[in-house]
């Protein structure tokens, strides 16, 4: 019999902490099948955000370094700019990469580091019990927007590719789901691409990744599922933000 | 060897340089901008990594990034600046990640002014951050001295794996001196069996200071503490000038050390019996060569660009058997001389 599916290389047998239907375990199987396919992970270097995938030098099977909340994209100019030969990529949620690390996102993405960002949009805090992240919609509800989000007085949700794209020193920007296999199979040519864009030294790439949170949203993983396409991506369209891969030789 | 006139601020790139910086990421702050601004042409003359952050967090962020990898990495900055820096320094110490950060002390509290000061002793030495957790501290008081604390630095790092200060202030920064470099270029590092550098050949490897398994986290810190009464037996620094049979022994650091030098060749013009001991680690402290001048008939007085910080240090030293004096002042001028032979007069 011929094996066609198996665990990829660069995950650790280890039973991820995530909650059930979360979606952070498929989007850190994707990175770890692109890894393998790109036949990078002897050479990967990546960086733990602080948010529910704080443990994710657990389940990946490479070099893996915690990093302070926010600070992901400073630590992997570090890494990157002293070892240009490594492959660096950050993993990151809404709350990480766009309220407290905003500046050093921003700035990374300004300097063309060459680097690549998963950033996983699960429109709140998830670790911390399901606050309001950046990315919360326009009237959700969550730990501290009771009384649902409320522009006069929270703000707008960030849309964190369409204001990096303003920013020359971006080379890919795509936006991605994972709610059905259609989406999920388009993620992960986003993520290849993107990871592709740094081997080939063209410089700042991130994808973002509209997940679930079904524990923290109060929602069952089915419903969470049918949120994310009712509602969640009609906030944030899905597609290619930035794409100036081709156009650099 | 000749000796070549450089600024303080100067003179510690050089000894950085020498010890084989590979990357600095700084921010402009007064009074170390030559820092920087040295580094900004001299790095990238020799192929290696100068970044202008966006922020002191960033920078010393970029420094851990850099320092997971094994790479010798450094940061500097003033005051407020420092302050931003706590964050990393503390996630450092637990990680046990060796890099450099170089505090060139200005006035505070707050924005403060750039006068030459020394009050950020209490926040480099008792830990600075959160935690239970301690760092080198060494507080050169020349050019030729920052020279030689940027390039030992970096090897005191690597072998304890921690994070190592050098506390100056403003002047010891701006100042001209003639200095040696004595130091020779190092090309050969130690292979370290901790770093991230990609897992051919070997087993994935993490670098965290989040220990969430029972008993885990109790266990680091317990390690930790061994770590740093292993440094506290090793590696204390200091100078003693004309203390063997002085009746007040003054205590500075860094430019205060300096004026209290010259108050103590006056006090002896004068026929006072005094004398200088100068820490030239502030942590880990000089505690023992205090105590063991610790009598009733020797007198200590604690000279410092504050208003009382190092002084708590050396009470705790002298644990009652001297009594202990302090004169500072924060913000603006010098402590002087005649300030020093004044209170010196008034007190034996
Ligand atoms: C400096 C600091 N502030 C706050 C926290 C608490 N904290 C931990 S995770 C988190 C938010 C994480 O949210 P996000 O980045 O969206 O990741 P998620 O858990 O949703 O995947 C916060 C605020 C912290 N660890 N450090
Ligand atoms: S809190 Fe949300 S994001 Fe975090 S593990 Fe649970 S479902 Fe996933
Ligand atoms: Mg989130």
């Amino acid at each position: 019999m011929k094996k066609i599916l198996s665990k990829p290389e660069s995950l650790k047998n280890a039973v991820l902490s995530y909650c059930p239907g979360c979606g952070h375990g498929i989007i850190h199987r994707l990175a770890a099948e692109c890894i393998d396919e790109l036949g990078v992970r002897e050479k990967t270097i990546a960086v733990a955000p602080v948010g529910c995938a704080v443990f994710a030098y657990d389940y990946f099977n490479f070099d893996v370094t915690e990093a302070p909340h926010g600070r992901p994209p400073a630590i992997a100019t570090g890494i990157k700019r002293t070892n240009p030969d490594k492959f660096v990529f950050t993993y990151q949620g809404d709350g990480d990469i766009a309220a407290i690390g905003m500046a050093e996102t921003i700035h990374a993405a300004n300097r063309s580091e060459n680097i690549t960002i998963i950033f996983v949009n699960n429109a709140n805090y998830g670790m911390t019990g399901g606050q309001m992240a950046p990315t919360t919609l326009i009237g959700q509800v969550t730990e501290t927007t009771p009384f649902g989000r409320n522009p006069e007085r929270e703000g707008y949700p960030i849309k964190l590719c369409e204001l990096l794209s303003t920013l020359e020193g971006t080379t890919y920007l795509e936006r991605v789901a994972i709610y059905n296999p259609q989406n999920i199979i388009k993620a992960k040519k986003a993520i290849k691409r993107a990871f592709q864009c740094q081997i080939d030294g063209k410089g700042f790439s991130l994808v973002e990744v509209i997940s679930n949170c079904p524990v923290d949203w109060g929602m069952t993983p089915l419903d969470s599922i049918k949120w994310v396409e009712e509602t969640f991506i009609k906030s944030f369209p899905l597609g290619t933000v930035k794409d100036k891969i081709n156009s650099i030789i | 060897m000749t000796k070549k006139l450089v600024k303080g601020n100067i003179a510690l790139c050089e000894g950085a340089i020498t010890a084989g910086l590979k990357s600095y990421f700084g921010y402009p702050i007064t009074p170390q901008n030559e820092i920087p601004s040295y580094f900004s042409r001299k790095m990238v003359e020799l192929g290696r990594v100068f970044i202008q952050a966006e922020s002191e967090i960033a920078a010393v962020s970029m420094v851990l990034g850099a320092a997971v990898t094994g790479t010798r990495a450094m940061t500097s900055s003033s005051s407020p600046g420092i302050s931003l820096k706590q964050e990393a320094i503390s996630y450092m110490a637990g990680m046990q990640v060796p890099a450099l950060i170089v505090n060139v002390q200005r006035g505070g509290p707050g924005l403060g002014n750039i006068s030459s000061s020394q009050s950020d002793y209490f926040q480099a030495v008792k830990g600075g951050g959160h935690g239970d957790y301690k760092i080198i501290v060494i507080a050169p008081n020349s050019a030729q001295e920052m020279y030689e604390a940027a390039y030992d630095a970096f090897d005191l790092a690597e072998k304890y794996r921690t994070p190592v200060m050098i506390l100056a202030d403003g002047i010891i920064g701006q100042m001209m001196e003639p200095i040696e470099f004595n130091r020779p270029e190092k090309k050969e590092f130690k292979e370290k069996e901790w770093i991230l550098n990609g897992c051919k050949g070997r087993e994935p490897r993490s670098i965290k200071s989040l220990l969430m398994k029972d008993g885990v986290l109790e266990k680091h810190n317990v390690k930790l503490q061994e770590k740093y009464k292993l440094i506290s037996e090793n590696e204390v620094k200091y100078e003693l000038y004309m203390t063997e049979d002085a009746e007040i022994i003054i205590t500075a650091y860094g430019i205060s050390s300096r004026i209290a030098k010259s108050a103590v060749k006056l006090a002896r013009k004068n026929g006072i019996k005094a004398g200088l001991l100068r820490p030239k680690t502030l942590w880990p402290f000089p505690s023992e060569i205090i105590s063991s001048f610790a009598k009733p008939n020797v007198k200590f007085l604690s000279v410092e660009l504050s208003h009382g910080q190092m002084v708590e240090d050396v009470r705790l030293a002298v644990n009652g058997r001297s009594s202990v004096e302090f004169l500072g002042k924060a913000g603006g001028g010098l402590v002087t001389e005649q300030e020093i032979i004044k209170k010196i007069q008034s007190k034996v």
